[in-house]
């Protein structure tokens, strides 16, 4: 370690170069760079990847330096934030208010860029596994529950994008806002308890709601409020009315459970090999197939 | 389908499809929004969410991580509520062809995208020397660019397919064999492998989580048992 302020940043939070001078943004800027920053993926692309997004959040903040808009600074610091850049959408935003309060306080331009790489690999694993593989999953859930009981679609709809997006708009918010305040001393925010313990305790909350949610969908989807319910009372002896229609639906539960959870076992032993997704495709276009080709 | 309903779901698949990544990615374009907002512009919000809720049990595999290719669900889901609120209510094979037709969608969805970066690369290059020399209309005018193809590219797509498949879906369910409890039991058991699988995926590397989910089952089947 050289003891520069942009790589030790990143690698050793626990000696965080001095603070940065106090500067303030008006609430403007920071309201144009948060609506921005929702466009950030705009112009994604295999060469800058998020680079160019990166330079137009920050452009509202670089109009503060010496010379305005036009000026030698600003153009330097905008052609610096549009260069490659890759990190996770939302935790972006820490980059964008980190970068901004960096070339506001006019840090050298070889430390800013040695930040700015440091910055990316922290930024997306962190944002992958806490939203990708987290809080959309964890929304998603919590919305099929509550498909499965039945709620109307506005219900469910609300359940799912006010989740969402308190999570999405408020992670981005607060990104924003932490990456400003701190600058380069921005890593030791990666280390709260939220970012580092926040996905494992999500996964076990998504592993709870996955074992209320498939019953309760597979319910509602393959025979609305009937199948599960008289796969209960076959198995408590109590047929009544439509007893054979009753031990039909009931079969078709343990049939499609059966076939669910060999589908499952297929996938996972598969280790990725194929994707869940087109092999669905496969399954349901040759069913289609065999059905149409039948008649 | 009318033509004030293809354009209608067009404009809502563009606005959808612009959601999955480029602006505002508040998600919007997951199946069960977008499915349910398509079958709900054809009168029928309930057949939309039961395609969107199937849909969104298969999109629980696919990550939007990166670079990484992976199937674009908000048009597509606006493909699959549609077809599906258009069918749903008497044929058998209904959910089957919604749920097909919104993955194939999906497919070539991704595809597009896939295209769509490759585009805004080139336009990127073309830039550089703008870029480089701290040029804010650059800057703007590529994400402006960017974002208007996408847009052009998920109404293209919802459009496309919809004129596709709805012919298609409508002769094949004049000659669907298979029963409604049947057509059902296969949808479900796809989508239920599916999202069984992905959860394994997300939750089996967290301590416990296997008795987190034997809990969250068992209070599942007393739900069922008790509505």
């Amino acid at each position: 370690m050289t003891g520069d302020p942009a790589t030790s940043a990143m690698s050793q939070p626990s000696a965080p170069p001095p603070a940065p001078t106090a500067r303030s943004l008006p609430l403007h800027t920071f309201v144009t760079m948060f609506v921005r920053l929702l466009a950030i993926q705009g112009s994604w692309n295999y060469e800058l990847l998020l680079g160019t997004g990166i330079g137009f959040c920050t452009e509202p903040a670089l109009r503060r330096l010496p010379g305005g808009k036009g000026g030698a600074s600003y153009r330097q610091a905008l052609a610096r934030q549009s260069r490659y850049f890759n990190a996770h959408p939302y935790l972006a935003a820490v980059a964008v208010g980190a970068l901004s309060r960096a070339e506001i306080d006019e840090v050298p331009p070889a430390q800013i860029e040695r930040f700015r790489t440091a910055l990316c690999g922290p930024l997306g694993s962190v944002g992958d596994r806490l939203v990708w593989a987290g809080w959309l999953p964890f929304s998603s859930l919590l919305a099929l529950v509550a498909f499965g009981f039945e709620a109307s679609p506005v219900i469910v709809l609300l359940i799912f994008l006010g989740v969402y997006n308190v999570g999405h708009l408020g992670l981005r918010a607060w990104g924003l806002i932490v990456g400003w305040r701190r600058g380069l001393r921005v890593a030791s925010a990666l280390a709260n308890p939220v970012m580092r313990q926040g996905p494992l305790h999500i996964a076990r909350m998504n592993a709870f709601l996955a074992g209320i949610a498939l019953p309760l969908s597979l319910a509602r989807v393959l025979d609305p409020g009937k199948a599960l319910p008289a796969l209960f009372d076959l198995f408590s002896g109590n047929r009544p009315l439509g007893g054979l229609l009753k031990i039909r639906l009931a079969l078709a539960v343990p049939v499609t459970l059966l076939a669910a959870l060999m589908g499952a076992a297929v996938l996972v032993s598969g280790h990725g090999r194929f994707e869940g997704w087109r092999a669905a495709l496969l399954m349901l276009g040759l069913f289609a197939l065999y059905s149409v080709v039948r008649s | 389908m009318s033509a004030a309903e293809l354009v209608m779901l067009s404009v809502l698949g563009a606005l959808l499809g612009l959601d999955v990544v480029s602006f505002p990615q508040a998600m919007f374009s997951r199946p069960l929004v977008a499915a349910t907002a398509a079958g709900a512009a054809l009168g029928n919000p309930a057949l939309g969410l039961t395609a969107g809720a199937v849909l969104e049990l298969i999109a629980l595999d696919t990550l939007p991580v990166g670079a990484s290719r992976y199937p674009e669900w908000g048009s597509a889901s606006v493909v699959g509520g549609a077809l599906f609120a258009t069918f749903g209510n008497a044929p058998a094979g209904a959910l089957v062809l919604a749920v097909t037709g919104a993955l194939a969608t999906a497919w070539a969805g991704g595809w597009t995208m896939f295209a769509l970066r490759q585009l805004n690369g080139q336009w990127a290059r073309r830039a550089l020397p703008a870029l480089d020399a701290g040029s804010p209309h650059a800057v703007m005018g590529l994400q402006m660019l960017g974002m208007t193809a996408d847009l052009i590219r998920g109404g293209l797509l919802t459009l496309v397919a919809l004129l596709v498949l709805v012919p298609v879906a409508a002769r094949l369910v004049l000659h669907w064999h298979a029963g409604d409890l049947v057509s059902h039991m296969m949808v479900v058991a796809c989508a239920v492998a599916v999202a069984i699988s992905a959860m394994w995926k997300l939750v089996h590397g967290a301590t416990h989580a296997k008795w987190f989910a034997l809990a969250g089952l068992l209070v599942g089947l007393i739900a069922v048992r008790s509505r």
